[in-house]
């Protein structure tokens, strides 16, 4: 039979991130992600590779089953990056439906 | 940083020349919730039990990475519901078009899951009693409650432990469990359409390796449809709100010999897709998993709870509570479709309203000012449980600098949205179509049962786990009676030439660029508003793209040719879609179905369950009853004997 290859997928975003000065190869994340993202490397203990980037759901199974902390870390697509700010700084005003002091008890 | 890979040679054995054969009494398809459930009630009846599943295991599904509610819960000690009353809401909540049997199964059974799943590890209780003396925990039992405090039927659960001890259920229970294995056709008597099933073919996602499974019986256990109308080029797997893997391969499977199904006609406006929302749970909302978090407006105004008759609520307590003269409320805001005035809980004013009244955009969720132990119970336990959100918002948000006690997150939609779509982006959501069942949870196909999300009007995690462990059962039973089971050689050899077939080609057209074409089908033809030429109009795009891109579908690998085969699945899946709308000759609102060239809404006699299948002359259209499942006390416990005693025992 004909040798079988891979192609690299294109994605808009790198969904994960694999260190591979802290991965060990032990492939844990491979085994786990549901949609089979990597495969694993060619070089026996070099890092899995990702080789089907757009396929990710970012849900983070590669990062919960990880023995090492930091060795991969899921990326958020820029997007999807959401903004929040300290209470505090929207507590200057008339509230027409709450005493003032009750803002300060809340 | 990631090594970059080039055009590399494939690392697993290809075995596309070898087939494996199986033989087994129960065969379960899917190994989600409801597929693991199945796996453990079959062979809790002594069967012997193959699971396939296209993924993972230990992750896979819907709720491979967590759950926060248990709904329907109606039989734990503090429930202060019977089942009867919350099947009796789900039915009447949703004008009727509802699964009375299987979400009175979820109301009778799921309880008894959560104690399998804390059997099997998963944690269930706060056993480090983290909330105690909280308003919503049983200082007894440990069990923790969401919505309604008082009637204490939804539970608050540790879904991220869930899947491991499934898995683990599915294991000890001596189920042969095949991961990365799809399902992907099935095999009925003499090959023939509408004819007892009889096992299925399947294609390993590594290898290529063809196995041909005969069973005496089969449970379909797999997702609804996704990716009919939503496509995320460049982020694929974030199409859907469900996982990428989860494409209603199920349904594709049994359409093509014959399978009956219901309620496909109804879809919603989409809610979440990375096309345009952000991730699920991850901004402010006060629903779901964040109800019932204050609200406020730009300027810190606090936005207003009201009860089901408008009285504004005084207190945080009080958004937990039924209304005056109110037994017990569903989920707080109602459902994502209709709230329906018995059962609609406490909700914040509605966002024009908001505006109206002076509040400034935009709005955030305010979990600064809410009593400490909700606080904590959002976010921490809550997200943090619920699927995808411990690594991607609660680890992620928290290292990035969120903190609950002092900031606020934006909201970026009305309601629990957190993105706003065009009217023809379409999804499946809430409670949506899908196959017919009886009271053994057979689908009209003999020997083929159903459970979760292939059922029609399916929702959650405790559904799904429910209805698989009761189809697993009654599958078993099904099997010891009728075994066993011939195969046919020639449907096993077409089978195998249909699946293998895009490997012919090295190039052509990708799975993605099919999948995209079929929601601009779907949009153009199956969108907000449809009629017999529009729908007629989408039968012949769907033909187009069948004949001529699918026929160019190419594979250079195993990964590829699943994925291609889950795309052949969601074009079957339009084509059935399709025909399920052009069965309704009539608009619904419950149904969210908006026909031009039937514009009176729900005219009665077509309150009714239209069911669509296929034989040999083409595509046939029936109905059913709306309440065709009958008494359902009556009807569980008669065929549900055997259970009952085990439970009394």
């Amino acid at each position: 039979m004909s040798k079988v290859f891979v192609v690299p997928d294109q994605a808009l975003v790198d969904p994960v991130t694999i260190y591979p000065e802290t991965c060990t190869g032990c492939n844990l994340c491979l085994h786990v992600c549901p949609v089979d993202l990597f495969l694993p490397n060619p070089r026996i203990g070099g890092p899995p590779l990702v080789l089907y980037p757009g396929e990710c759901w970012f849900e983070g199974s590669c990062v919960d089953v990880c023995p090492e902390p930091g060795a991969i870390v899921l990326n958020r697509p820029p997007a999807t990056r959401v903004n929040w700010k300290p209470r505090r700084e929207c507590r200057n005003h008339a509230a027409p439906t709450l005493p003032a002091d009750d803002l300060e008890r809340h | 940083m990631n090594e970059i890979p080039g055009p590399m040679e494939w690392p697993y054995p290809i075995e596309y020349d070898r087939t494996e054969e199986i033989d087994t009494d129960v065969l379960v398809i899917g190994g989600g919730a409801s597929g693991c459930f199945a796996a453990m009630g079959a062979a809790s009846r002594g069967a012997g039990v193959v699971m396939m599943e296209k993924a993972a295991t230990l992750t896979s599904g819907a709720m491979g990475s967590g759950c926060d509610h248990w709904e329907m819960a109606a039989t734990n000690p503090c429930s202060r519901v019977t089942p009867e009353e919350l099947a009796d809401a789900m039915i009447r909540g949703h004008r009727g078009y509802n699964n009375g049997i299987s979400h009175y199964i979820e109301a009778r059974e799921c309880y008894d899951r959560l104690l399998d799943l804390e059997r099997y590890g998963a944690k269930i209780r706060d056993t480090d009693d983290e909330w105690k003396g909280a308003d919503f925990r049983d200082d007894a039992t440990k069990f923790m409650f969401a919505y309604d405090y008082e009637n204490r039927f939804t539970l608050r659960v540790w879904g991220a432990t869930f899947k491991t001890a499934m898995y683990r259920g599915a294991k000890q229970m001596k189920a042969r469990v095949l991961d990365r294995t799809m399902g992907a056709g099935l095999l009925t008597e003499g090959g023939r359409m509408g004819a007892r099933v009889v096992g299925a073919v399947a294609i390993d996602g590594r290898t290529g390796r063809f196995t041909v499974c005969r069973a005496k019986a089969t449970v379909f256990c797999m997702s609804r449809p996704t990716r009919l109308w939503l496509f995320a080029p460049g982020a694929t797997g974030i199409s859907e709100f469900r996982p990428p893997q989860c494409t209603g391969d199920g349904h594709a499977m049994a359409w093509r010999v014959g399978g009956s199904f219901t309620m496909l006609e109804k879809s919603c406006r989409a809610e979440w897709s990375g096309l345009r929302s952000f991730p699920p749970y991850s901004t402010g909302n006060n629903h779901n998993t964040w109800y019932a978090c204050t609200m406020v407006d730009a300027e810190g105004r606090e936005i207003p709870y009201v009860d089901r008759d408008g009285r504004e609520l005084e207190t945080v307590a009080e958004r937990y509570r039924p209304a005056p003269g109110q037994k017990f409320f569903m989920k707080g805001g109602g459902e994502p479709d209709f709230p329906f005035y018995e059962f609609e809980g406490p909700e914040t004013i509605p966002p024009a309203e908001a505006l109206k009244r002076g509040y400034k955009l935009p709005f955030y969720a305010d979990l600064t000012s809410m009593p400490e132990t909700e606080r904590r119970v959002i976010w921490g336990m809550m997200v943090g449980n619920e699927g995808k959100t411990k690594t991607p918002v609660l680890a992620a948000f928290t290292k990035a600098g969120f903190d609950s006690t002092r900031d606020v997150l934006q909201s970026y939609g009305d309601g629990w949205r957190s993105g706003q779509f065009l009217p023809q982006e379409r999804q499946f959501f809430g409670i949506p179509g899908g196959m017919v069942n009886d009271w053994k949870l057979m689908t009209n196909l003999e020997g083929l049962f159903a459970a979760g999300d292939v059922l029609f009007a399916s929702d959650c995690a405790g559904h799904a786990a429910a209805t698989g462990h009761y189809a697993g059962r009654h599958a078993a039973a099904y099997a010891a009676k009728n075994g066993p089971v011939k195969i046919h050689p020639e449907q096993v050899e077409a089978e195998r030439a249909r699946l293998y077939e895009p490997l012919k080609r090295q190039n052509g057209v990708g799975w993605q660029a099919l999948s995209e074409a079929i929601t601009r089908v779907m949009q153009n033809y199956c969108g907000a508003v449809k009629s017999d030429d529009l729908l007629q109009e989408g039968v012949r795009g769907l033909s187009d793209l069948r004949e001529n891109e699918a026929a160019a579908l190419y594979a250079r690998n195993p990964h590829d040719l699943l994925r291609a085969q889950e795309t052949l699945n969601v074009l079957t899946n339009a084509e059935l879609v399709i025909q399920s709308c052009l069965a309704r000759k009539a608009s619904s609102k419950q149904l969210m179905f908006t026909r031009l060239d039937y514009p009176e809404m729900d005219p009665p006699e077509w309150h009714k369950f239209v069911t669509v299948w296929r034989d040999e002359s083409g595509v046939r259209t029936g109905s059913l009853p709306i309440d065709y499942y009958g008494d359902l006390t009556a009807n569980y416990e008669r065929w549900n004997t055997d259970y009952m005693a085990e439970a009394r025992g």
